[in-house]
């Protein structure tokens, strides 16, 4: 034992003159290439995902909500309703997917505060349950929703998965579940009279993206990547068999999530000379992706959809997310609302569907105000509700889809 | 020249096969010449660069192997936390995260590499001697049966992730580890230097593919020229012999944990400049089983069959993706295992540590 420690001292000094031998070579040759990159552009550290334009399932431009008409959580202010009065909220709170059922909650949050501070007799209560986003997890949540008879309504369930396996529990309860994110086509065909989904579907983001890059990018040739997740391939394919001609077979590829090294992909994309690649996947795999195509000189139009619409994208992709088109069902925030959310919200910046928590909630707030004290009456009150929210218009179809179902693009700028 | 062979055969392959994509079962898999032909030199030099990480990783792998009998499954993740060694010492020097690369001019970028890459070295190095100790030694002195081994392997792998997903942000305030890949600090631009035969060749492939052959080389030399290599070579044919020989097994391997997670570190930070957001808990996982193959395609316990294995499965994995489909990069990689081990079953150099050979 005496003699090990001197030994290992011996193989770190041999591992550093490796080191160093090897650094050599590194010398030499970086040194031809330019470590360094003396006037590179300008800096990317405020990159962030701007809203550009909102467009319909045919890629045709529709003027954003105009936010003054908005509903306002804080009615006339002479609401009355009991104390106990409660608004659920499921999502996941906690684990890994937690950032979209936090920004959820917080907008609700901005609603409620809003709503309580200018109605005293009117005091509801916001209480998140956390599912963890795992559906496992959420069946066990549900019942202890339903079991609570304060609560009136429901705000989620956040995702998909979750909302298909606990559906059945709220329909039952004819407890109003309106969600501000699970975007899965077959959840309204589940014939659930309780169910409302306050954003456009899966089944609108992928033609209207395909359509807005045709008619109004122009692009004649695209690549469409797709990674291995049910999202990737079904929006891939929605994408495109909407794309048509555009769509470049001989340069359509896919990856497996969790892939970093994309070269074979990149070498593809880069020999079909295309105008723009579309990614169907999330940001772990488009951050990696889109560097790896801009350090081997391909300059297409990076195009991807929600799963890549997070500020997560933008710090690790960094400069070479920059013009970046990102699609997202999903409305941008207000400047009023952000400063209003910074400040309800521990100084957080709303997120991903945190406007869509803002409006829905300010809907049931809304059917409170209205004297609504029983579950059944709340789903009549959303059924029939019409009114402009911050992102959009809300009005639903008998499915509980809405009736007019729009989509954002944004760009990295 | 073997390659311009390659190139030959290439050709004549195309001109017989129809210029278009022949669509086999359905579409599912493409069978492209064309676009393997047409992009060969670029996935050559790619493929190159990659497989030069995996050798560097086979490394470990193998020196375990030929001294242990032991695959050290948690090899991954020492490479994993290797990555984080070099970004946490970056972070150390002053640099934040940011979206732009930083120009220091090419000297001081180079001695900032180099720090990293000695500081990715130490704790590759530091956390395979560690888990050596704490996970296989007891097992060792209890004489424990080497399925034990294996399974520990595995569950160190997961303990050591886990800490990484899960342990380590709560310890440092959130700035490193956890969900998300880690915001990239960037030291080099990547820009071609030279192109040959339409393959753009980066300054970033060169320092990699020289940085690894230059280490393998050292390696190699350190193992089959040195009192220590000599004494890792002893306990890899016969312990037995060697311990009477006056040759301490513990602490060649010891040495040999070391070594392989020495040379881990320095494959971490040279992938780390290649892909600078591929920081992340689960980062080594897919490297890992890549490398693992590589060291058992060239001959597990070989050193030089790690270098051969590694680059050989580097390039083969991009031209079976060009062939075959993106879609195909594993299967093509371990079809070619398969296939060679039905042929070669100790690899195509075979097992040599151990034996007179080396």
């Amino acid at each position: 034992m005496r003699r090990s420690l001197p030994t290992a001292a011996v193989a770190v000094a041999m591992a550093s003159a490796l080191l160093v031998s090897g650094c050599a070579s590194k010398g030499d040759s970086g040194g031809g290439g330019g470590g360094s990159t003396s006037g590179s552009s300008a800096s990317s550290s405020d990159l962030s995902i701007q809203p550009v334009v909102q467009i319909d399932e045919s890629g045709k431009e529709v003027p954003a909500a105009d936010a003054s008409n908005a509903a306002d959580p804080a009615g006339d202010g002479k609401a009355k309703c009991a104390s106990t009065t409660t608004i659920a909220m499921a999502g996941a709170l906690t684990g890994p997917n937690a950032a979209l059922g936090i920004n959820i909650l917080d907008g609700a949050k901005v609603a409620v505060d809003a709503h309580n501070k200018a109605n005293a007799d009117c005091q509801v209560q916001l209480k998140g349950y956390d599912t963890e986003g795992d559906p496992q997890k959420a069946t066990q949540v549900a019942p202890t929703i339903v079991a609570n008879k304060n609560v009136i309504g429901l705000l989620g369930p956040a995702f998909s998965g979750e909302t298909a396996a606990v559906g059945d529990i709220f329909h039952q309860a004819n407890l109003l579940s309106l969600t501000a994110s699970a975007t899965n086509v077959d959840l309204t065909k589940n014939g659930w009279t309780n169910f409302f989904r306050g954003l456009a579907n899966d089944g609108v983001q992928g033609p209207a993206v395909a359509h807005y890059l045709v008619d109004t990018k122009k692009f004649t040739k695209v690549c469409v990547v797709q990674d291995d997740s049910d999202y990737g391939v079904g929006l891939a394919k929605a994408v495109t068999s909407a794309l048509g001609s555009a769509a470049d077979k001989d340069c359509a590829a896919s990856v497996k999530t969790g892939d970093k090294d994309f070269s074979a992909t990149v070498q593809i994309v880069k020999d079909a000379g295309a105008d723009a690649v579309f990614y169907a996947g999330y940001y772990a795999e488009a951050s990696p992706f889109v560097s790896q195509l801009r350090s081997s000189g391909v300059d297409a139009t990076f195009v991807s959809a929600d799963g890549t619409n997070d500020p997560e994208f933008v710090k690790q992709a960094g400069s070479s997310s920059k013009d970046a088109l990102l699609s997202c069902p999903c409305g941008p925030a207000p400047d009023q609302f952000a400063t209003d959310y910074k400040s309800t919200n521990d100084g957080r910046t709303p997120g991903v569907y945190s406007v869509e928590g803002y409006d829905l909630a300010t809907i049931m707030l809304k059917g409170i105000d209205s004297g609504i004290t029983d579950r059944a009456k709340l789903v009549d009150y959303v059924k029939n509700y019409s009114g402009d929210g911050l992102a959009r218009h809300y009005q639903w179809s008998s499915t509980g889809e809405l009736s007019s179902a729009l989509i954002w693009i944004y760009q990295v700028k | 020249m073997s390659t311009l062979l390659l190139s030959d055969v290439l050709v004549s392959a195309h001109a017989a096969l129809p210029a278009h994509p022949l669509l086999l079962a359905d579409g599912v898999i493409d069978f492209n010449t064309s676009r393997l032909f047409s992009s060969f030199w670029s996935l050559t030099v790619d493929g190159l660069t990659y497989g030069a990480i995996y050798a560097l990783i086979a490394v470990g792998y193998t020196l375990v192997y030929g001294v242990l009998r032991l695959i050290n499954f948690a090899h991954s993740e020492i490479f994993m936390l290797g990555m984080f060694g070099q970004y946490a010492v970056l972070w150390g020097l002053g640099f934040t995260p940011q979206g732009d690369v930083y120009t220091q001019g090419t000297v001081l970028t180079v001695l900032y590499l180099l720090i990293a890459m000695i500081g990715g070295m130490a704790v590759s190095g530091g956390a395979a001697v560690g888990l050596e100790r704490v996970a296989y030694r007891p097992l060792r002195k209890r004489g424990a049966p080497s399925l034990t081994f294996l399974i520990t392997a595995i569950g160190a792998s997961f303990v050591l992730q886990e800490f990484v997903h899960f342990v380590l942000p709560k310890l440092t305030g959130g700035n490193f580890g956890g969900t998300t890949a880690q915001q990239p600090i960037r030291l080099v631009q990547e820009v071609t230097v030279f192109s040959f035969g339409g393959a753009d060749v980066s300054n970033v492939d060169i320092v990699i593919v020289i940085a690894a052959l230059a280490l393998a080389f050292l390696v190699d030399r350190f193992v089959n020229a040195t009192k220590f290599g000599r004494g890792i070579r002893a306990v890899a044919q016969d312990p037995v012999t060697a311990t009477l020989m006056g040759v301490s097994r513990e602490r060649v391997i010891m040495q040999t944990f070391l070594l392989g997670g020495v040379l881990a570190g320095a494959a971490a930070m040279l992938y780390s400049l290649k892909i600078p957001n591929g920081i992340i808990y689960s980062g080594g996982f897919i490297l890992g089983i890549k490398a693992f193959a590589a060291a058992v395609l060239g001959g597990i316990g070989n050193l030089r069959g790690a270098l051969l294995g590694g680059l050989l499965l580097g390039v083969m994995e991009l031209y079976g993706q060009a062939l075959f489909g993106t879609e195909w990069r594993d299967v093509v990689a371990f079809v070619i295992l398969v296939l060679v081990l039905l042929f070669r079953p100790t690899g195509i150099l075979g097992e040599s540590l151990g034996r007179a050979r080396a």
